[in-house]
């Protein structure tokens, strides 16, 4: 199985998505000097909101809990590891807007007739490209804090031993479009960046769902329409209790974490997004996700992955979200990211991405049909 | 037939059927109001109140047989409702003696396990007496009404069909239904006799009677509060049962059935109603009228009474162990195959 | 001290606001007050499962051998008693021809086969418990069966955007019963395994209302002038997950279809 790449990368931007038959179009995204300037305010805006986080006080659901409620982006253009040539954590306004700049030119630069790229429909076309999307960005130079360079920690000697495994298991499965299995998962709709955990831009459509109940917070991710129900812990729950004639209990039964850190989900159980627990720690919404199944490593992570992540609301369009991964079969030590989440207006609409895959069967036809037309090519000229 | 087994038979003879015939007698149900009990039994003794379950119910629950001798149909050559105590036992006797016969050396029947030494047979069981020379009461003649048009219409369809289905051996759907493991006619409803193993535990809770049948472990849970049949489109091969309290007596009542498994070859719109009443420790009256106008113009009712007898009851794993079903057709299979070679060898 | 005629009219006051008391409470709710949501509201939140065997066939129907023959008992169809009110599906003419066709080919053309959202009502009796996450503005419905979800807007109706298969839901409440109206569906999603499928004229209306601490009553009224002569209904209980660690899981059954539904697409070795 290929290591899941990175929407991000430009070369995949083309691929990286489920097709659906769009027109092909040159339209093109010019970045303004307007433009520009307007970016510039937007990051200072952002800058000034953390003056007003220190007095903001989040509200609260009906039962008590801090309100994360609505609708969320995590778009960004902020990298996951600094760049290369960066050593700085925070780039300047100015800085942060150029970099933005390029990066919306890269994306828009996809619609150039005649390359592999422009194949795909055109992200900018219908709104989908990040420069169009509510953008939750900040001046960070990566997303990764901790370690301080911003970049992964050392893979230890374990996890170059899997790595080389996984590698040799993706030759046995043969190319991409050799079958369904050997493909990309978000290509085969079965997952994408974006529920995680940890939650990542998903390139387009990085939209979320908050929704709150009594020892439950609820996040939709909406590609691919994926739910994690995370339980809250019953000690920090906040729920009014129940007058003893009005029944049972409101809600229903949670599951129990226990005292020594470790969740109590059975071990044999895995699960894509893993098994998570929650707890409210003050203001801020703490959830630990174990029993990952592996098979959708994040950043080459395995099932020993745990993550650790911590959302807060510091703002009323503002969630704070911050990560940290554990992964001793694969990474030296633990490394820690910090995010946005920025409100945006819903709703969030149904991705029934299975559902519409025309893209995964249409490539595996043409596949099949570019090497039946090399065989056919190949005993002609042998006949010959 | 075993000393032990006689005695007890003749125990039987002694005080069943005026215990049986007395409160027959006693019973004021349609079918039999008009009937004449024999003259030579004794008076009335006082009638029978059978005891009650915890929720007021009365009390069938316990381990039941409806073994019997006796016929559905009155045997050819004879008019009377009932044997006298003598004929009764020299017809048994008679039943008793062919079932013996099966394991005479050499015979077809001999490569069948012997009944008799397995304990299976009637005469070795408890079985339940009654002088009556066939369990059909109605019609009045002990046999079974004419088949109407529309029932010789549905056999001839049948036989036609079994015919296109080829040999008896030709394919597992081709063999009886019991042999398949599938159900027997035990469980009914209504209720008939088995052959061996022809034992029930009746269990009852409140707002239901539960009758197991031996073989083929099946349960019938039949609801007592009134309910109305279910939708047609549910077939069942034991139909589906609906029950009632009517004074001392259990009426149950059975519709929708599958059409697999006919009795005497009813339709799937066939109605049992069966009536059970305790008319002593040992005995419960059971009686079944059958309705179907798709096969008989008119209906027609049997009495079969239920012996008490002793549990438990074992589970009757049928069809995990039916190596019957698999050698017979692999023998059917390896008879063509030498037929075929022998053929070919000979041309 | 108060006269005859006296007590005998507050006798008689006394009972006729009785009765007027228990008629009211008649046609609002049957006797069971269910505990209150946060927000005074009943309180639906909880994991709940129907136990029946709609998904098989939400007409009475025979138990039956199953369409895989390896699968043996393993895959037969128990009966049922049916969960539509009022005797057979009130299909069209050709509609019911195009139902019997379906049921033929259920291998090749039901959509739960190939892991598709499984649309509404069926989501709710899939064999599979679905979670009711309950806020003021939104009441989530999160349905185990291939992680489909829906939400349903208590406040900020508008009308389906687009055709969807799990449809566009507006929710108010009724009492303790809450109402969902869903339109917009597709016409991809059928009702069972047996085959009965609806247009995308399809409109449903489910109502919740709790029965007990742990059951809930679910009636659904479903309309489809292009499939069916008139609307009709279904009903059945839910029941609540009571055992402690109760959570809904992952069917992601995606990859379970694959080889199935690209098998043939595969590469072949040695080319």
């Amino acid at each position: 199985m290929p290591p899941r790449q990175d929407f991000r990368d430009p070369d995949l931007v083309n691929v990286a998505a489920p097709q659906r038959a769009g027109r092909m179009s040159a339209s093109t995204n010019p970045m303004t000097t307007r433009l520009f300037g307007t970016l510039v305010v937007m990051v200072l805006a952002a800058l000034t909101l953390d003056a007003q986080r220190a007095t903001y006080r989040v509200p609260r659901t009906p039962d008590g809990q801090p309100d994360l409620q609505g609708f969320w982006s995590n778009s960004t253009y902020t990298p996951l590891e600094r760049p290369d040539n960066v050593t700085k954590e925070f780039y300047t306004p100015d800085e942060a807007a150029a970099f933005e700049k390029a990066a919306a030119a890269r994306e828009a630069a996809q619609t150039e007739p005649g390359t592999v790229a422009d194949v795909h429909y055109d992200f900018s076309q219908f709104g989908l490209d990040r420069s169009q999307s509510t953008l939750a960005r900040s001046l960070r130079t990566s997303l990764i804090v901790d370690p301080p360079n911003g970049k992964l920690p050392p893979i230890t000697a374990e996890g170059k031993r899997i790595l080389a495994a996984r590698a040799e298991e993706a030759k046995r499965l043969g190319g991409r479009w050799d079958s369904a299995q050997s493909n990309q998962l978000d290509d085969r709709c079965i997952i994408m960046a974006g529920p995680g955990p940890p939650m990542m831009d998903a390139a387009y459509n990085s939209n979320y769902h908050i929704v709150q109940a009594p020892g439950y917070v609820m996040i939709l991710t909406e590609m691919i329409h994926d739910v994690r129900i995370i339980p809250l812990d019953a000690s920090t729950r906040r729920e009014p209790r129940s007058r003893p004639e009005e029944g049972q209990a409101s809600g229903s039964p949670r599951a129990e974490s226990r005292g020594d850190g470790r969740l109590n989900a059975p071990d044999r159980l895995r699960q894509w997004m893993g098994v998570s627990r929650g707890r409210w720690d003050g203001d801020t919404l703490v959830i630990e996700t174990t029993n990952f199944n592996g098979k959708n490593p994040f950043r080459g992570s395995t099932e020993n992955l745990r993550v650790t992540e911590r959302l807060r609301r510091v703002a009323d369009d503002t969630i704070e979200y911050n990560f940290t991964v554990e992964d001793r079969s694969m990474w030296e030590r633990p490394w820690s990211a910090e995010a946005l989440m920025r409100k945006t207006s819903g709703p969030l609409f149904e991705h029934a991405c299975h559902e519409g895959n025309y893209g995964l069967y249409n490539t595996l036809v043409g596949a099949r049909r570019e090497e039946q037309q090399a065989a056919e090519a190949a005993a002609k000229k042998d006949s010959k | 037939m075993n000393r032990r087994s006689l005695v007890s038979i003749g125990l039987l003879t002694l005080a069943s059927p005026v215990v049986l015939s007395v409160n027959l007698a006693g019973q004021a149900p349609a079918a039999s109001a008009a009937r004449a009990v024999p003259a030579a039994k004794a008076a009335a003794p006082k009638p029978y109140t059978p005891p009650k379950t915890p929720d007021g119910q009365p009390d069938l629950q316990g381990f039941w047989t409806n073994s019997t001798y006796v016929p559905l149909e009155r045997p050819q050559g004879v008019t009377k409702e009932f044997y006298t105590p003598e004929e009764a036992e020299a017809a048994i006797k008679a039943a008793a003696a062919r079932e013996a016969e099966q394991t005479e050396p050499g015979t077809t029947a001999d490569v069948h396990y012997d009944f008799s030494q397995f304990g299976l047979d009637r005469s070795q069981s408890t079985f339940a007496r009654s002088l009556r020379t066939s369990l059909i009461v109605d019609p009045p003649d002990g046999r079974m009404p004419p088949v109407n048009d529309e029932g010789k219409k549905r056999a001839a369809e049948r036989a036609a069909a079994r015919k296109q289905a080829g040999g008896p051996y030709d394919a597992v759907q081709n063999m009886p239904i019991g042999s398949r493991c599938i159900i027997m006619g035990g469980a009914g409803p209504p209720l008939m006799n088995a052959g061996y193993n022809a034992n029930y535990h009746i269990v009852q809770s409140p707002g239901y009677v539960m009758i197991l049948t031996e073989m083929i472990h099946d349960v019938r849970i039949i609801p007592l509060d009134n309910r109305a049949a279910p939708d047609r489109n549910l077939r069942q091969w034991v139909g589906v049962s609906r029950g009632r309290w009517e004074g001392n007596t259990l009426v149950v009542e059975t519709t929708n059935f599958n059409g697999r498994n006919p009795v005497r070859g009813a339709s799937e719109n066939m109605k049992v109603t069966e009536r059970f009443t305790r008319v002593a420790d040992d005995m419960i009256e059971y009686k079944f009228t059958i309705e179907d106008p798709a096969t008989w113009d008119r209906p027609w009712s049997a009495e079969a009474p239920l012996a008490k007898t002793n549990g438990p009851i074992f589970e009757f794993a049928c069809h995990e162990t039916n190596y019957g079903i698999a050698n017979i057709l692999a023998g059917a299979r390896a008879e063509e195959k030498a037929a075929a070679e022998h053929k070919k060898g000979s041309n | 001290m108060p006269n005859r005629s006296f007590i005998r009219l507050t006798l008689a006051a006394c009972a006729a606001a009785l009765v007027a008391g228990m008629t009211l409470a008649q046609a609002q709710a049957p006797g069971y007050r269910a505990p209150r949501a946060p927000d005074g509201k009943a309180n639906l939140n909880g994991i709940w499962q129907a136990m029946n065997t709609a998904h098989w066939d939400i007409e009475a129907h025979s138990a039956a051998p199953g369409p895989v023959l390896e699968l043996g008992a393993a895959g037969a169809i128990p009966a049922g008693l049916g969960v539509v009110e009022g005797g057979p599906l009130p299909y069209r003419p050709e509609a019911l021809a195009r139902r019997n066709e379906n049921r033929a080919n259920r291998l090749k053309l039901d959509p739960e086969v190939k892991c598709y959202l499984p649309g509404v009502p069926r989501a709710t009796y899939m064999p599979f418990p679905f979670q009711i996450i309950q806020s003021q503005k939104h009441v989530m419905l999160v349905y185990e069966y291939a992680g489909a979800v829906r939400t349903v807007y208590m406040t900020d109706h508008v009308e389906a955007p687009a055709d969807s298969w799990m449809g566009w839901s507006n929710g108010r409440w009724e009492g303790d019963t809450l109402v969902v109206d869903t339109r917009g569906f597709n016409d991809l999603s059928w009702f069972d395994r047996a085959g009965n499928f609806h247009s995308d004229a399809l409109h449903v209306v489910e109502r919740f209302t709790p029965r007990s601490a742990d059951t809930l009553n679910y009636e659904v009224t479903v309309e489809d002038p292009k499939v069916f002569t008139r609307p009709w209904k279904m009903s059945m209980p839910l029941y609540r997950r009571v055992e402690p660690n109760a959570q809904i899981l992952e069917f992601r059954c995606v990859e379970f279809v694959e080889e199935l539904l690209y098998g043939h697409l595969k590469k072949q070795s040695g080319k």
